[in-house]
C-alpha cells in the first residue's frame, strides 16, 4: 500500500500508461467477482466479521435503490389528478366544512320502523332501580314512601306541566332537567350544541323512555334545522336521532353523536 | 243652430249629464263607457270624412262579449286596443299581444295599424252602427315550468364542474373533476361522447355561437378546442397560461362572421385573445395586479379581477379602454345584458338551421338589432362581489358606476341577466337570490327557500321562469316577477348541486352536481 503521494508525483512527472484507464475499468468489473470468491472461500472467525460487514453494505444499498425506485414512482403520481374537484367559482375560498346530505331516506324509514339502529354504543349496563330512583316520605309521620325522585338527568318537553303534586309518584327535580345537547357529527368531527326534541329510546326500560331520562346509551331525536340537510326528496330534515355518549349526571352537560 | 254649432258648445262628442270627461282637444275624448243612446256626432263640412269616435264590442273567438260597448277615438292603433283589453280583463302577464279582426261583409278582416283604416279600405262601412272586434291572443313563446327529473346521466367518475347546452339545444356537454369532457344527447339522454386530453379538472366550457365548435379550459390552463359532431379535439392543446382558467369568452357572431375569436383569463392575472382555428394568441391583456376572475365579450371585452378592478378592453387594437373602479373586495362574477344574446347567437327556439355562414351571420345579427332596439342600446355591465354588493355599470360611456346595489348578506356568487334583458338575478352564498330592474337597477324582490349556498343560477328562454342552484343539493323554479316561493322544487341529487343550465330551446334543464350524475328535468 503506497503511502503519501509518490503514485501520483510519479504519474505527474513520467505520465500514465496508454491504457490505464483500460485496466482501471477491468479491474472494476473483476472487483464483483473477486469480492464473491474471497466470501466463499474465508472461513471461520474471520468469515463471521466479513459477513456482518457485508449484511450492512447490501442493507444501505436496497434503500438507495429504493429510494431511487420512489423517485420514479413519483413521476406516475403527478399525472394522478388531484382529489377534491371544485367549481372556478370555489377555488381560493376555504371550505367551510358542512354536514353531508342524508342517506336514503327510504332504507331510514325501514329502519326505523323495524326498531334496529346500528348505533355506536350497542350495549350499555342497564341502569338498576334502586340507583336511578330515590324514594321519598311522605306524611304526616313520613311512613309514606311511594314517591320516588329521579336521580339522572331528564328531558321534558316544552309543555310540560306537572301533574296534581299529591298524586305525582316520580318526581322530576327542575335542576336536572335539560334541553339542549352538544350533537357531534361522526364524519365531520364537529359539535354543535342543539334543542332536544324528545327521547326516543332508553335502552335500561320503556319506564325510563316515558320519563324521558337521560342516560349512557340513551336514543334522543334531535332539532337538526341549523345544519341545513336536504332529503333527496327535497325536504329540509329538522329532526334526527343522535345518542349519548356520556353520564349526563355526572357531567352537567348531555354529549350525544348524530346518527347518520 | 246646427247641430255642429251645438257641440263645438260642449267641445264635441257625448253630453254626459253635464260633466264631460276628457282632454283639452275636442275630437280626443279619451275612451269612456256609453249607455246614453244619443250621441252628438262632430261632423266637419266634407261628409267624407270620419266621425272622432267609434263604438266597438270586443268579443272573443268564441263570441263571448268582454265588457260593454266602448267608445274609442277612431285613430286608435292596436298599442291602444291592446292596451284596453289588458286593462279590461285584468291580465297579470301583460306581455301578451293581441290581434284584432273586425268583422265586415262576412269576413274576418285584421287591424293592421289604425282603426280608420278599416273605413279607408270598406268605404261602405258604416260608423254609425257598433263595430264588433274579435280579439286573439297572439302566439307568445311561452316555456313550460319544468316540474319532474326525466332522466340520470351517470358517467363522470368526479364531480361535474360545468354543464352547457349548446345554442341550437340539441347537444348538452360537461367537464367534470375526472378530466374528461362528455357530450350527451338530449332526445335519447344517451352519452354520445367521452373525450380525454385533459390533465386536471375541466374548470370551464363555452359553446361557439353557431354551435359547431366547443372549447374547455382546466386547471393546468390548458384549453382544447373540441369538435361535437365527430367528438374529437381539433388542433393540439394549448397551453395558455401558467395557471388556471378562469373563464372563457368568445366573440359575438353579430360581430364576427367566422366565430374563430376567443377570450381566456385566468388566475395569474391576464387575459388572452386566441384564433382557435389558427390556434395563435392574437393579444395578451395584462395589467390586472391579481388574479382575472371572469371575462365578457360583448361590444367589447370586459375583465373582473380579485384585485377590486374591472378593465374595459378593445380586443382589435389591444389596448385598456377603461377601468372600472368602485369594488371593495374582489369581483366574482360579471353580467352584460346582451349575455343570452351573444351567447345563443342565430338560433331560436324554433330550431332552425342554417345551410351557410352568411345566412347564420345574418340571422345573428338581425336578432342583435332587435334586441338592441327593444332595450334602449345601451350596454349593461353588473358586478358582483365578495363585499356583498354589485354595481351596475354602463362600460361603454362612463367609468363611473350607474348604482351601487346592496342587500345580500354574504358574498354574490353569480349574476344572470335574464334573455330579454329586464331583470337580473343575483345568487349569493346567504342562501336567497335577489332578482333586480335590468334597466336601472332596482331591486325587486328576494327568493327565499334554499338551506344552502346558492351556486348558480339559470332563465327559462322566455324570461319568465328562473331556475337556482344550492349547496343544499337541491335546484328550485322559480316564477319571476311574482313569487317569494319557489314555485317548484327539484329534488335528487345526492350532493352539492354544482352546474346548472337552462335550454335556449326552452325544453329541460340539466344539473350538474358533486354526486357525479347529471339530472335532466322536463315540464
Amino acid at each position: 500500500m503506497p503511502q503519501h503521494e509518490h503514485m501520483e508525483r510519479h504519474a505527474k512527472l513520467h505520465g500514465r500508461r496508454f491504457d490505464a484507464e483500460e485496466k482501471e475499468r477491468k479491474k472494476e468489473a473483476r472487483l464483483a467477482h473477486k469480492r464473491s470468491e474471497f466470501a466463499q472461500k474465508v472461513h471461520g472467525i474471520r468469515a463471521k466479521l466479513y459477513q456482518k460487514r457485508r449484511f450492512k453494505e447490501k442493507a444501505t444499498l436496497r434503500k438507495t435503490i429504493a429510494q431511487h425506485n420512489q423517485r420514479n414512482n413519483k413521476h406516475a403520481d403527478d399525472d394522478a389528478v388531484a382529489e377534491g374537484a371544485v367549481p372556478a367559482y370555489l377555488l381560493d375560498r376555504q371550505g367551510v366544512s358542512r354536514a353531508k346530505v342524508l342517506s336514503n331516506t327510504i332504507k331510514q324509514k325501514r329502519k326505523e320502523k323495524a326498531g334496529k339502529w346500528e348505533v355506536p354504543i350497542p350495549k350499555v349496563k342497564p341502569v338498576a332501580d334502586d340507583e336511578m330512583f330515590k324514594t321519598l316520605r311522605t306524611g304526616k309521620k313520613r311512613n309514606k314512601a311511594w314517591k320516588r325522585m329521579v336521580t339522572k338527568c331528564t328531558f321534558v318537553g316544552d309543555s310540560f306541566t306537572r301533574k296534581n303534586p299529591k298524586y305525582e309518584r316520580f318526581i322530576r327535580p327542575s335542576g336536572l332537567r335539560m334541553k339542549k345537547a352538544n350533537v357531534t357529527h361522526p364524519e365531520l368531527k364537529t359539535t354543535f350544541q342543539l334543542d332536544i326534541l324528545g327521547v326516543k329510546k332508553n335502552p335500561s326500560s320503556a319506564l325510563y323512555t316515558n320519563l324521558g331520562v337521560l342516560t349512557k346509551g340513551t336514543i334522543l331525536e334531535v332539532n337538526v334545522s341549523e345544519l341545513g340537510l336536504v332529503t333527496t326528496s327535497g325536504k329540509v330534515a329538522w329532526g334526527k336521532m343522535a345518542q349519548v355518549t356520556n353520564n349526563p349526571e355526572l357531567d352537567g352537560c348531555v354529549n350525544a353523536v348524530l346518527l347518520v | 243652430m246646427t247641430l255642429t254649432e251645438l257641440s263645438d258648445d260642449k267641445k264635441g262628442g257625448i253630453a254626459w249629464g253635464g260633466s264631460l270627461v276628457g282632454s283639452e282637444n275636442p275630437n280626443n275624448l279619451g275612451y269612456r263607457y256609453s249607455t246614453a243612446t244619443k250621441r252628438y256626432r262632430v261632423v266637419e263640412s266634407t261628409p267624407t270624412s270620419l266621425p272622432s269616435n267609434l263604438q266597438i264590442q270586443f268579443q272573443n273567438r268564441e263570441g263571448k262579449e268582454l265588457a260593454g260597448i266602448l267608445d274609442v277615438p277612431t285613430n286608435s292603433s292596436v298599442d291602444d286596443l291592446n292596451a284596453l283589453v289588458h286593462a279590461l280583463l285584468e291580465a297579470d302577464d301583460k306581455r301578451i299581444p293581441y290581434a284584432f279582426y273586425a268583422k265586415i261583409n262576412g269576413d274576418d278582416v285584421e287591424v293592421t295599424d289604425i282603426l280608420s283604416e278599416l273605413f279607408e279600405h270598406f268605404p261602405d262601412l258604416s260608423t254609425e252602427s257598433v263595430l264588433q272586434l274579435t280579439y286573439q291572443p297572439r302566439a307568445v313563446f311561452r316555456v313550460r315550468p319544468v316540474t319532474r327529473c326525466s332522466d340520470t346521466l351517470p358517467g363522470h367518475t368526479e364531480a361535474i364542474l360545468h354543464v352547457s347546452y349548446a345554442p341550437h339545444g340539441r347537444l348538452l356537454a360537461s367537464g367534470g373533476g375526472d378530466t374528461m369532457v362528455r357530450f350527451w344527447d338530449i332526445l335519447t339522454a344517451t352519452p354520445k361522447f367521452t373525450c380525454a386530453g385533459h390533465k386536471n379538472h375541466v374548470l370551464c366550457t363555452a359553446w361557439s355561437p353557431n354551435g359547431e365548435r366547443f372549447v374547455s379550459g382546466d386547471r393546468n390552463g390548458v384549453w382544447i378546442l373540441w369538435d361535437p359532431a365527430k367528438g374529437t379535439a381539433i388542433g393540439k392543446h394549448v397551453k395558455a397560461h401558467k395557471q388556471w382558467i378562469t373563464g372563457l369568452a368568445w366573440e359575438p357572431l353579430h360581430a364576427n362572421s367566422k366565430c374563430e375569436r376567443l377570450a381566456t383569463s385566468s388566475k395569474d392575472g391576464t387575459l388572452k385573445v386566441w384564433n382557435v382555428r389558427t390556434q395563435s394568441c392574437l393579444v395578451t391583456l395584462s395589467g390586472h395586479t391579481d388574479s382575472v376572475e371572469a371575462v365578457k365579450w360583448g361590444e367589447l371585452v370586459y375583465s373582473a379581477s380579485r384585485d377590486r378592478t374591472i378593465k374595459v378592453w378593445n380586443p382589435d387594437r389591444g389596448i385598456l379602454v377603461r377601468t372600472l373602479t368602485g369594488h371593495g373586495h374582489r369581483i366574482n362574477t360579471l353580467a352584460l345584458s346582451s349575455d343570452y344574446v351573444n351567447r345563443v347567437g342565430p338560433f331560436d327556439h324554433k330550431n332552425t338551421k342554417f345551410e351557410s355562414e352568411e345566412a347564420a351571420y345574418k340571422a345573428a345579427k338581425e336578432k342583435y338589432e332587435e334586441f338592441k332596439r327593444n332595450q334602449g342600446g345601451v350596454e349593461r355591465l353588473v358586478s358582483g362581489s365578495d363585499d356583498f354588493t354589485l354595481f351596475l355599470w354602463h362600460p361603454q360611456e362612463s367609468k363611473q358606476p350607474i348604482k351601487r346595489l346592496t342587500g345580500h348578506q354574504q358574498a354574490v356568487n353569480q349574476i344572470v341577466f335574464s334573455p330579454d334583458a329586464r331583470y337580473f338575478a343575483s345568487a349569493s352564498f346567504d342562501k336567497k337570490v335577489k332578482i333586480w330592474n335590468g334597466f336601472s337597477g332596482d331591486f325587486i324582490s328576494t327568493l327565499t327557500g334554499h338551506v344552502g349556498a346558492v351556486y348558480q343560477v339559470a332563465w327559462s328562454a322566455d324570461s319568465r321562469y328562473l331556475v337556482s342552484a344550492s349547496k343544499d343539493s337541491t335546484a328550485k323554479l322559480w316564477e319571476v316577477p311574482s313569487g317569494k316561493r319557489a314555485k317548484g322544487t327539484l329534488p335528487g341529487h345526492f350532493d352539492e348541486v354544482y352546474a346548472l343550465d337552462w335550454s335556449p330551446t326552452g325544453g329541460s334543464v340539466a344539473t350538474g352536481s358533486k354526486d357525479r350524475t347529471i339530472k335532466i328535468w322536463k315540464h
